[in-house]
């Protein structure tokens, strides 16, 4: 499905991002609260899915070319984070849906782990 | 044709990373990454080169009061060090045990502190060196190897 798509499934807000950014498609997902398992675990092309607002989501997020990250619980990042994903040309989005929902709802859909 | 990509250039990139900063181990890792795309190498190893920058790098921005990291690119390697001045670890083998961490509730907030750190910098390394004095500080070297046919993307 295409991050447009998951915008509409999770009633997410797109923080940054253009129209042809969201036609990206997502077949993958990960979603963890700790950078270091960011570093380990999350494989090219993913939507990564977290709590986490700080700056190091974006590096982490840059440096294993995650394809987007979604914030989860009404949370967004401040202003100067959301700039580093615009320059680093990863979408931004936010929901107030929580990791379960977000997970299960994209389940549903076909989106699935890495390890699958 | 003259294979261009079948060369890469020694070079050097160093760091200095203070206390708490700990912002700057992503952007260090983060442009190392690029240098090393623009470079060529595979992704797999630029991979695994950023991961332990960052890990290496959040150390010292975590435990010491002064530090700097040093990326050496060589033909068939590259060789990431931190040199730090600060409290130094007092148990290497436990401070490599993943799950053992002595972080701050600061630093597990920020998403850190899980006791990752090393196991995670181990892993991606091909030879990996810890020296420490405890109250001194500590020197980390770390390097990936990458042999000829598999050192460029495409080669």
């Amino acid at each position: 499905m295409t991050l447009k798509e998951v915008q509409e499934l999770l009633e997410a807000q797109v923080l940054c991002g253009n129209d042809d950014c969201l036609e990206r498609g997502v077949r993958v997902c990960f979603a963890c609260d700790l950078i270091s398992e960011m570093l380990l675990y999350l494989k090219p092309h993913s939507l990564l899915i977290t709590s986490l607002t700080n700056a190091h989501v974006i590096h982490a997020a840059q440096v294993m070319d995650a394809k987007a990250v979604l914030f989860v619980g009404g949370r967004r990042p401040d202003e100067s984070v959301i700039r580093s994903g615009e320059s680093n040309k990863i979408p931004l989005l936010t929901t107030t849906l929580l990791t379960f929902d977000c997970c299960g709802r994209l389940y549903e859909k076909g989106v699935r782990g890495d390890k699958q | 044709m003259v294979d261009s990509l079948a060369y890469t250039p020694q070079i050097t990139l160093e760091f200095e990373i203070g206390e708490k900063d700990f912002f700057v181990a992503g952007e260090c890792a983060s442009r190392v990454k690029k240098t090393l795309q623009q470079l060529g190498l595979k992704q797999d190893v630029i991979k695994r080169i950023a991961i332990i920058i960052y890990e290496a790098a959040i150390n010292v921005a975590i435990h010491a009061t002064s530090g700097k990291l040093v990326v050496h690119v060589e033909p068939d390697a590259v060789t990431i060090r931190t040199e730090d001045v600060g409290a130094g670890i007092e148990d290497i083998d436990l401070a490599m045990k993943e799950g053992y961490s002595t972080a701050s509730y600061e630093i597990r907030e920020m998403g850190f502190g899980a006791g990752m750190g090393l196991s995670n910098i181990k892993q991606c390394s091909d030879d990996l060196n810890i020296e420490s004095r405890v109250g001194v500080g500590t020197t980390l070297n770390a390097r990936v190897s990458f042999k000829d046919e598999r050192r460029h993307e495409g080669a």
